[in-house]
């Protein structure tokens, strides 16, 4: 009976790892890349009175993060299903 | 009517709300008292996470920080925001999944260490106690600029309010207060962003009027980097400091802000561990409100002050302000001491530069203060920036005294000394502790100590380098041990310190500074404050190793952690 809740536990936190690790890519890439190390790359594409790194850093990665959070949440919430291991 | 009365009365109903929130979410037992019975909605406590969040200095001075920094600051705006990023994916669910009280609670049981926990204790109570002076001291000072009452005055009304609500209805009675906090300051924050948005750009939205161009059709951003080169001032949009320091510190603001035990505490209070996900999400939207409006209130006030007093070309004689021919609002601010004049060339000029021929001393505060009068808004607009000013500080102050007031009865008077207390007795040791606290608090904001404006440092630091490596690895990685853990945290929290030290001073006692802190001297050239980086690579670093090379923790540890990697059974923690 432990045995296969045990190994869907793992295979349940693999592929949640998978997710969270894709997400922390985007979330350094919009923020420290787009943001901060790539803005020389990026200052030939204006917005608005300044260049897209500078929009970035201000706002753009902000809302990144938001959007990021909750299609965690959902990615997340089906994974809690597939496995069996969701709340109720 | 006058503004003065009109600031009374706006003031004096949102503190009858509190008040009347306190009587209405009394606490009745610890559950209620230390995570309000874990009945509370996610977006309702993504809102009250909000204002725990926002204090006294995202509110008054974030804005004008942003308008001295330009670019710069972006690393306020991302490191501040992002760390919730993290929190929702590393920290929030799993610990709210675990489902005790604390922070130190959760480092205990995990490294089945009592010294793991005092460590956590310490840590936390030096960085919430350092934050919270800085909130103590926006209380006095909100009170003595919007109301003219003492500086000691408006404290004590302050404490006396957080005291009403914090002692009786503790996380439940703060929770619903920090709602109705959150729904003054954003509108505060707001309202005049929206106003002075549209008088420059003809945009209502300050986020797309900070990208969108003035009357004449020359972009804002544009106008303002132009206007800055020529009063001798670094572009506006240009980077000033090196790239490796400002990832470094982005860095440090993103883990210290998962680490703060305040904000983690909130996540404690949802019934589920899906909303604990979803809380976080909602947070970062009523946070990322007033940040995305931040730049543009920053940007747009430094413009406006830029424009009045130098209002034609540097190069002609009579281009700078006649100081006669001054507006009424830079009256006002004159007598509060945050804008200052001195006529250095007697030509009854303004001149506002870079450099040593600058004849104004700009406090950064006033962005945010003087905005409504600059934008010449209606006295009522000016009434409620004080209620918002008054709401970020005491709901701030709230959440951190109740992190240190937990960890006082919770951690370590039932976890340490009195084991078999009962539920009553722990209640009013919860209650006792945090009047304790309050007036902790308040001794500090009647004598705030010469380092309180270098402690947020302190704060952020600590929890980068301490508390956020060993909640990480406690879920993460099954491995790290007790001595790991413990060893992890003392490496990460005394090399961060010593670091701080040597370029701040030994406790920041002036002229025990190692070196001058100055970018010359720095390791590769990263500030102190950015450290937190480099601390939590070495805790993690020390962490792992040490527990690679001792025993590996019991079984049922690794039980515990599997158990707090699923969702399912977080219910069943919620009658703890």
């Amino acid at each position: 009976m432990s045995t296969p809740q045990a190994t869907s536990g793992e295979a349940y936190w693999k592929a949640n790892l998978r997710i969270i690790t894709i997400h922390l890519v985007i979330w350094a890439f919009v923020s420290y890349f787009c943001g901060i190390i790539l803005r020389p790359l990026l200052a030939g594409i204006p917005v608005g009175g300044s260049d897209l790194g500078f929009w970035f850093a201000q706002q753009g990665s902000m809302f990144v993060f938001i959007a990021q959070i909750f299609i965690y949440a959902a990615q997340i919430g089906k994974l809690d299903r597939q496995f069996d291991v969701h709340e109720d | 009517m006058e503004l003065q009365t009109l600031t009374f009365i706006v003031v004096g109903l949102t503190f009858a709300l509190y008040i009347g929130i306190a009587i209405w979410a009394k606490a009745g037992s610890t559950g209620e008292f230390y995570a309000a019975g874990r009945g509370v909605h996610p977006v309702a406590n993504g809102m009250a996470t909000a204002a725990d969040w926002m204090s006294a200095a995202s509110f008054i001075s974030m804005a004008g920080l942003i308008a001295f920094m330009g670019y710069d600051a972006s690393l306020f705006l991302m490191g501040w925001t992002g760390g919730y990023v993290l929190l929702a994916m590393l920290l929030a669910p799993y610990l709210r999944k675990f489902g005790k009280f604390t922070v130190p609670e959760f480092i205990g049981d995990r490294y089945y260490s009592q010294t793991a926990r005092m460590v956590a204790v310490l840590c936390l109570i030096v960085a919430s106690l350092t934050y919270v002076i800085g909130q103590m001291k926006g209380i006095g000072v909100a009170f003595s600029r919007f109301l003219e009452l003492d500086y000691e005055t408006g404290l004590f009304i302050g404490m006396g309010i957080v005291f009403v609500y914090a002692v009786l209805g503790g996380m439940k009675g703060i929770t619903y207060t920090q709602i109705a906090q959150y729904c003054v300051l954003i509108m505060a924050y707001t309202i005049p962003a929206i106003f002075i948005s549209l008088q420059l750009t003809n945009n209502p939205i300050p986020q797309m009027g900070l990208f969108g161009s003035l009357s004449d059709g020359t972009p804002l951003l544009a106008r303002l980097d132009e206007t800055l080169i020529d009063l001798g001032f670094p572009q506006y949009t240009a980077q000033k400091t090196t790239t490796l320091n400002m990832v470094f510190y982005t860095f440090s603001l993103m883990i210290g802000t998962a680490g703060l035990p305040h904000v983690i505490i909130r996540f404690f209070t949802v019934p589920k561990v899906r909303d604990a996900r979803l809380s976080a999400g909602w947070a970062l939207v009523f946070i990322g409100i007033l940040y995305t409006t931040a730049p543009a209130v920053g940007s747009m006030a430094f413009y406006n002050l830029a424009k009045t007093v130098q209002p034609g070309p540097v190069s002609a004689v009579d281009g700078a302000m006649a100081y006669e021919a001054r507006p009424q609002w830079f009256k006002n601010w004159e007598t509060t001491g945050l804008l200052k004049f001195e006529d250095k060339n007697g030509d009854g000029r303004v001149q506002y530069r870079k450099g040593g021929d600058n004849e104004l001393k700009v406090d950064r505060d006033i962005m945010v203060l003087a905005n409504p009068e600059i934008a010449k808004l209606p006295n009522w607009v000016i009434a409620v920036v004080a209620a918002g000013g008054l709401a970020a500080a005491l709901s701030t102050a709230a959440g951190l005294l109740l992190a240190m007031s937990t960890a006082i009865s919770h951690d370590l008077l039932k976890g340490m000394f009195a084991k078999n207390i009962s539920e009553k007795g722990e209640l009013m040791a919860a209650r006792i502790s945090m009047a304790g606290v309050i007036a902790i608090a308040g001794w500090f904001g009647l004598h705030p100590p010469g380092f309180a404006a270098q402690v947020v440092a302190l704060a952020f630091g600590l929890a980068a380098s301490s508390i956020f490596p060993a909640l990480m690895m406690g879920i993460f990685n099954k491995r790290v041990n007790n001595t790991g853990a413990v060893l992890g945290m003392l490496a990460g929290l005394l090399s961060t310190l010593i670091y701080i030290f040597w370029f701040k001073g030994w406790f920041f006692v002036p002229g025990t500074e190692m070196l001058p802190n100055k970018p010359e001297n720095w390791f590769l050239g990263i500030q102190p404050e950015a450290f937190g980086t480099i601390g939590a690579a070495i805790n993690f670093a020390v962490a792992i190793l040490v527990s690679k090379v001792t025993k590996a923790p019991p079984e049922h540890i690794q039980h515990l952690v599997e158990d707090i990697r699923t969702p399912r059974g977080a219910g069943a923690a919620t009658d703890h």
